[in-house]
């Protein structure tokens, strides 16, 4: 009778319960829109680093905080064998997809014939294993991503930033796109003519082929620009690689973008250590859920104090390692909070001031249920119930509006580039197939509604019933 | 036409040995803006039951006041007031809700039936309070409303209901949960006079036929002719024994 009675006294006042419904129902409807605007820039932002980074990363102890640019110090040397333990391992087996490692070491890159170098930051990766990353997609993003662009290169093929090719002088050949030569850059070509490799680096860079003989994988040798790439061996001394330049990319974030020279992992192995057992400074985990980073550290970091104890190393999840990630999240976090908290301050006033004004229309009709025997408690009820299908009521309908909202929206075309990427990506908002939020929102307007209705409800009930009988 | 004694041990009916309400050196006052209004200055009164007793008075005599402390929907300042047996006033608030709901019956003037609900549900809503079970519920619903003459209506809302048969559909609700007791602010108010005759009637009849004790407020003189006992109060006391009609 209670909830029969709610629904009519709604139906009684059809344009003011209408009026707050739609309050509930453009604030449910912004509050999914935005939650699945960001949970996409999220999973976004989850699935590059996962596929660039992996979940979890085997590093040497320290590495993270003090190693980094010394893969000497701080490099893993039984690197193969801890892959084989781990790949082989009956807890982390089932959970993981990709065991790959990566060596990054710091150098200077150079375009002699242009009389231009550069510091940079290396990465030698495992091409295979790193194209195996990226195909990772937990969340069911469309598209497939493009492999590295290394893939089926020679063993001394380079991919380097758009702003290393810029430093370089490497536009034109590498076809890089807003890459006019500054004035500087021309006048130091003039004077460099054709200046050639430095004897002392060139006679560096002859001895470096004879050691692809060490596995760096095969191709067709490369044709058209190069660089040396010059770095400090594990002994001290230095080392050169003369590389092919196979394409200038894009690394999304300037900063990185004017340092990234990638490798393979046998190229960047052999400029380091030469003729010594190679090393390499991470090893990458990914797994198939994120969900199972907790257990698979679990069992990591009991191996590593187990069976890799004497190697010093210690394990990190990809949101250590990328600071930028959690940095992201608690912004739009935030932003999500405080429109939270207004549409909930908006819907609190909106409810609370219908059931106001239907206490205060319907004083006489408490006193009349109250003289009949309706307890206090079964007025505050009988209003906290209003206010509790107000609530349901505006959710639900917020829920399929917004469903049809975010259909359309995904469905539409519009495309922007996120933050640290470079092509620009659908507009997706990830309200379809996420039950959770829908659930969180619905039950916590919905309680929103019924405390804004508690109050004028519990004032209903306080009423003295001969006074509310008189009430005109 | 009897005039109740204002010595309630004088007063017993003795076919029914509870009398229906008791009071004794009743006050009550009222705070209007800063002034004190004493509605009533110290009643003794017994209602005798299964009987229509009629308190009669001109405006502003706290006839209504004595209807409400009667009808337990309000509280005396000071004295003591027992209804069907029990001393309401000392009972807590939810505890005297249920009181109501059980042993008493109100008909207002306005006839304050809930305009979202047809009359079968006005009906039924304070047996819904005492809990009784559906189908119980049902043959109780429709036995009150085929006495008050409304079979036909039930599915009506007040809205669609003329201000006689409202005023029935307010006669059957509280006459619905079987209460002791069936009060009504003068009821026949807003009618107009040939109504206002039926149902005066109805509410004897229903007083024989229900075994109920019916307490009526009103200064029509028709109602208090068709009362079996008249307490007539004015200034907030009760006159005298032998007031008649005439005092009024």
């Amino acid at each position: 009778m209670t909830l029969a009675l709610a629904l009519r006294n709604l139906d009684r006042n059809r344009r003011r319960s209408l009026t707050t419904l739609a309050a509930v129902v453009v604030g449910t409807v912004a509050l999914l829109l935005f939650g699945g605007y960001t949970r996409n820039i999220r999973y976004g932002l989850q699935m590059g680093f996962v596929r660039s980074s992996g979940h979890l990363q085997i590093q040497h102890k320290d590495y993270l905080l003090y190693g980094s640019g010394d893969p000497v110090t701080y490099g893993i040397a039984g690197y193969q064998h801890v892959m084989d333990v781990v790949r082989h391992d009956p807890v982390l087996a089932p959970m993981l997809t990709v065991v790959t490692p990566t060596l990054q070491l710091g150098g200077l890159a150079g375009n002699f014939e242009a009389g231009v170098s550069r510091t940079v930051l290396v990465t030698g990766a495992d091409v295979d294993g790193q194209n195996q990353l990226r195909k990772w997609n937990d969340f069911g993003f469309p598209g497939v991503a493009a492999p590295l662009a290394l893939t089926g290169t020679a063993g001394n093929a380079a991919v380097i930033g758009e702003g290393v090719a810029r430093a370089l002088q490497l536009c034109d050949a590498l076809r890089v796109r807003n890459c006019a030569a500054s004035n500087a850059s021309r006048q130091q070509g003039r004077d460099s003519g054709d200046r050639a490799l430095p004897k002392d680096i060139a006679a560096l860079s002859e001895v470096e082929p004879a050691a692809q003989v060490g596995g760096a994988p095969t191709g067709s040798p490369p044709a058209g620009p190069r660089v040396e790439l010059l770095a400090a061996t594990a002994r001290g001394a230095p080392n050169v690689a003369s590389l092919a330049v196979v394409k200038a990319e894009s690394q999304g974030v300037r900063e990185f973008d004017d340092i990234y020279v990638g490798l393979h992992l046998a190229q960047a192995q052999r400029l380091i250590y030469a003729g010594d057992q190679p090393q390499v400074t991470a090893i990458l985990l990914q797994l198939h859920h994120t969900s199972q980073i907790p257990a698979a550290r679990a069992r990591l970091e009991q191996l590593l104090a187990t069976t890799f104890k004497a190697d010093a190393l210690e394990v990190h999840d990809y949101e250590t390692l990328n600071p930028y990630y959690g940095q992201t999240i608690s912004f739009f976090a935030a932003i999500f909070g405080f429109i939270s908290i207004l549409i909930g301050v908006i819907v609190l006033f909106t409810v609370g001031n219908t059931m106001s004004m239907a206490v205060v229309e319907r004083t006489a009709e408490i006193g009349t249920l109250r003289a009949i025997g309706l307890r206090r408690a079964g007025v505050r009820g009988m209003f906290v119930t209003e206010g509790l299908l107000l609530g349901l009521a505006g959710t639900i309908a917020g829920i399929v509006v917004a469903l049809i909202l975010a259909y359309l929206i995904n469905h539409g075309g519009i495309t922007w580039t996120p933050p640290g990427r470079v092509d620009p990506v659908a507009l997706t908002v990830r309200v379809w197939g996420e039950p959770a939020p829908m659930l969180g929102i619905m039950v916590t307007l919905t309680l929103v509604a019924a405390v804004s209705s508690w109050i004028p409800a519990r004032r209903g009930a306080s009423i003295n019933i001969v006074t509310a009988l008189r009430h005109v | 036409m009897s005039i109740v004694s204002t010595n309630p041990s004088l007063s017993v009916d003795r076919r029914s040995p509870t009398p229906a309400a008791v009071l004794t050196g009743v006050a009550k006052s009222y705070q209007v803006e800063s002034v004190a209004v004493e509605a009533l200055r110290g009643i003794d009164l017994m209602i005798r039951s299964q009987r229509v007793t009629v308190i009669a008075g001109p405006s502003g005599s706290g006839k209504t006041t004595l209807l409400n402390l009667i009808g337990c929907i309000d509280r005396p300042d000071r004295g003591q007031l027992i209804v069907a047996g029990t001393a309401v006033d000392e009972l807590p608030d939810d505890a005297l809700s249920d009181f109501r709901a059980e042993n008493l019956g109100f008909v207002f003037q306005n006839f304050n039936l809930i305009p979202v609900l047809t009359a079968y549900e006005n009906v039924e809503y304070p047996l819904r309070l005492v809990n009784m079970p559906p189908a119980q519920r049902r043959e109780r619903v429709r036995e009150v409303l085929a006495s008050v003459g409304l079979s036909d209506h039930e599915r009506r809302r007040p809205g669609q209901l003329s201000g006689g048969q409202q005023q029935r559909v307010a006669i059957a609700r509280a006459l619905a949960a079987a209460p002791r007791m069936i009060l009504a602010d003068e009821p026949t108010a807003n009618l107009d006079s040939h109504t206002g005759a039926a149902i005066i009637e109805l509410l004897q009849r229903l007083r024989r036929d229900h075994c109920v004790s019916v307490v009526i407020s009103s200064h029509d003189p028709k109602v208090i002719a068709a009362a079996d006992d008249t307490v007539i109060i004015r200034d907030g006391q009760r006159l005298s024994a032998t007031c008649s009609l005439e005092a009024l």
